[in-house]
């Protein structure tokens, strides 16, 4: 039956044949009907990554199947979400080793944008092993030794390599479930990138950024970094008898669309200013359970539908460290003069990485929500330039619009990457919007 | 350590209420014709329970095999989950035999015949909880699916007859009507997502109904009001009407 389906930021919305997996065997039956597909689990990343004309859903495929709890392994199926994991394994003592900002995705999604946060390293790093149906319906087992080609191309191969059906993760010991946070107030872009590179040992770091500020405000922000909390961190009686459990505060839901005009200029501007003053100047250190350090959105069910039906878009780009000082000021200030606020921008730097197809690599990475709007993709198009002219690129789970040549470009092994592509899967049955329109299958 | 025993493990409101009932440390027993299909669910929810899960043969449609199926079992539950039901195709079902009186073992004689021989264990142990999962479409008979409906409907009025003999007994039965649900049961159908409950939803609506001992429930608070008009429309109106 077709369904209308639209990832995260609600663009585009499309008619769908959705097939729900349930078990393992469904997939070669329905890996061998005609037409393209692609995978997709709970549909959080942004634009059109996880949309095709057939998509298996595999939500429903979220059995764990085996934990070693002395090492923190564990396997388990593709469906299974990063809050069913933490859910059943931090009471335990165990965390996750990277985790984005939502608990939101599936192990299968995670794998296929190989996603990052607020730590140093990528999804897969921590991935043992994994399991994955090719075209043909032929399940290869795969890691770092084993079928080390089709490893390095299935993480953050954006689901085009085969369908992932269940994989080993590593898991970090916690004592706690709760974060040692450091707020601290930086007053432009030079201070927050100078706190950046004389970080120390910070397991966890990011920084929110004013994009609609400028002159000498331009880049103001607030760095948030925190480290697991040891229990003798812990500062108040409820945390101690119960170190590992916490009771969160009740959710909030975004029951409709919000009006398009509900977000404007104004209103960014205001949230950005609160947000700023909000913080106190200095440091400023505190003790939150790991819920509201890693994802502070999640508490609000359904907060895409804040910018309305016309749906929205998160622009993250990466720069190489070598070209970070000189392009992320020219950028920031193309940002905050063309008049778009992004309600939500926030900047990262990531340290040394290893990649093939995914998109971490050593810089600064800067995520930018925009609402879909007539002027926003020509827009996007000037930064796509900018950020191509320092060396940079895109994160193609945020993405929903960027040109094929953008792609290419950006990514150095994009080619062999399309190349292996074909070599594996011929009929081409694997294919996503995304990869039609950035002409992955030519 | 308590135990629940789960009949028809296969679905997906099944395999969210055995997780339901594995976080809050319960031992499981999951019963399904097939067990090869319920294996990967078993690891899963030995995993969430940190203990053993045992997977059973059991088929609603041989009743003459249920007494020997509870015998078998190592350990007696302290609550039994009937969970099993077959939807089927009313227009099948109207022409074909084979096909109604499926819809009719499998939710009604069925669920009585297993659900009988447990009530007298439990009787006799003058403990535990029976939990059925009725439908909402046995408070009224539709031309839709009345076949299912009229199976739901005995099943219901069963549940409620049992409840009153083992409440003498200190047993507890709690009869559950869910309403539309995301499962694959109702899988191809366009249902209005406000009156849908998604399965994790159901299952801690179940679980938290049970500890509080609740009788009847719907899932969605929406449902007990719309069964309350459906049941109220006078028959010589509700016959003309197309449901």
């Amino acid at each position: 039956m077709k369904r209308k389906t639209a990832n995260w930021g609600n663009y585009p919305t499309i008619e769908a044949d959705v097939l729900t997996l349930r078990n393992q065997r469904q997939a070669n039956e329905f890996i061998h009907r005609d037409g393209p597909m692609i995978a997709r689990g709970l549909g959080r990343c942004y634009g059109d990554s996880a949309l095709s004309e057939t998509i298996l859903s595999t939500e429903s495929c979220n059995n764990l199947l085996a934990f070693d709890s002395e090492k923190g392994i564990l396997t388990c199926e593709a469906g299974v979400s990063l809050a069913n994991i933490l859910d059943v394994f931090t009471p335990r003592g165990w965390f996750l080793p990277v985790t984005p900002g939502t608990k939101f995705v599936t192990i299968g999604g995670a794998i296929a944008a190989d996603v990052h946060g607020k730590s140093s390293g990528s999804f897969c790093d921590y991935v043992l092993s994994m399991q994955v149906m090719k075209a043909d319906g032929e399940i290869l087992t795969c890691s770092k030794t084993e079928n080390a080609e089709f490893f390095e191309t299935t993480r953050g191969g954006m689901g085009l390599t085969g369908l992932i059906l269940q994989a080993t993760i590593q898991l970090i010991p916690v004592e706690t479930a709760y974060i040692r946070e450091e707020t601290v107030q930086c007053k432009d872009l030079d201070s927050v990138m100078d706190l950046f590179d004389h970080m120390g040992k910070w397991t966890y770091s990011v920084a929110w950024i004013d994009c609609v500020a400028t002159g000498k405000n331009m880049g103001r922000s607030v760095m948030m970094r925190g480290e697991h909390a040891r229990r003798a961190d812990l500062v108040n009686s409820t945390q101690r008898r119960d170190p590992l459990n916490f009771h969160g505060l009740p959710k909030l839901d975004v029951p409709i669309m919000f009006p398009n005009f509900a977000l404007n200029n104004l209103s960014v501007k205001a949230f950005n200013m609160a947000y700023y003053h909000k913080c106190p100047k200095g440091a400023h250190e505190h003790i939150v359970n790991y819920d509201a350090f890693f994802y502070p959105l999640d508490f609000v069910n359904n907060w895409n539908r804040i910018y309305g039906r016309r749906g929205f878009t998160q622009y993250q780009f990466l720069l190489p460290m070598e070209s970070s000082y000189e392009g992320l000021p020219v950028l920031l200030e193309k940002i905050s003069s063309c008049g778009l606020g992004s309600f939500l921008a926030v900047l990262k730097k990531f340290g040394p990485h290893e990649s093939f197809i995914s998109f971490p690599k050593p810089g600064y990475f800067l995520a930018l929500d925009f609402p879909i709007t007539k002027k926003l993709f020509a827009l996007l198009d000037e930064f796509d330039k900018l950020v191509l002219k320092y060396g940079g690129r895109l994160y193609l789970a945020k993405d929903v619009r960027m040109k094929p040549e953008m792609f290419f470009k950006g990514y150095e092994n994009a080619d062999t990457f399309c190349e292996r592509i074909k070599q594996w899967d011929p009929q081409q049955k694997f294919q996503s919007l995304q990869s039609r329109r950035l002409n992955i299958h030519q | 350590m308590q135990t629940a025993l789960i009949l028809g493990a296969g679905s997906d409101l099944a395999r969210a209420l055995a997780r339901r009932f594995a976080t809050a440390s319960y031992r499981l027993i999951l019963a399904e014709p097939d067990t090869s299909l319920i294996e990967d669910l078993a690891k899963d929810l030995e995993i969430r329970s940190q203990a053993p899960v045992e997977t059973v043969a059991f088929d609603a449609l041989k009743p003459e095999t249920h007494q020997a199926f509870y015998d078998s079992l190592s350990v007696k539950p302290d609550v039994v989950l009937c969970v099993f039901g077959y939807m089927g195709d009313q227009l099948k079902a109207e022409t074909d035999s084979a096909e109604r009186l499926r819809v009719m073992n499998v939710n009604y004689t069925g669920a009585v015949s297993i659900l009988e021989v447990i009530a007298t264990d439990f009787a006799a142990r003058k403990a535990g909880t029976l939990i059925g999962i009725s439908s909402c479409a046995g408070d009224r008979g539709r031309q839709s699916n009345y076949i299912y409906g009229s199976a739901k409907a005995g099943f219901t009025a069963y549940l409620s007859g049992l409840r009153n003999r083992l409440f003498h007994h200190g047993v507890h039965v709690m009869t559950v009507k869910p309403g539309f649900m995301r499962t694959a049961m109702t899988e191809g159908l366009d249902l209005p997502e406000i009156l849908t409950a998604m399965p994790d939803r159901a299952a801690e609506i179940i679980f938290h109904a049970f500890t509080r001992k609740r009788n009847v429930i719907y899932l969605l608070w929406m449902w007990k009001w719309i069964m309350m008009m459906v049941r109220n429309v006078p028959e010589c109106v509700f016959k003309r009407m197309k449901m």
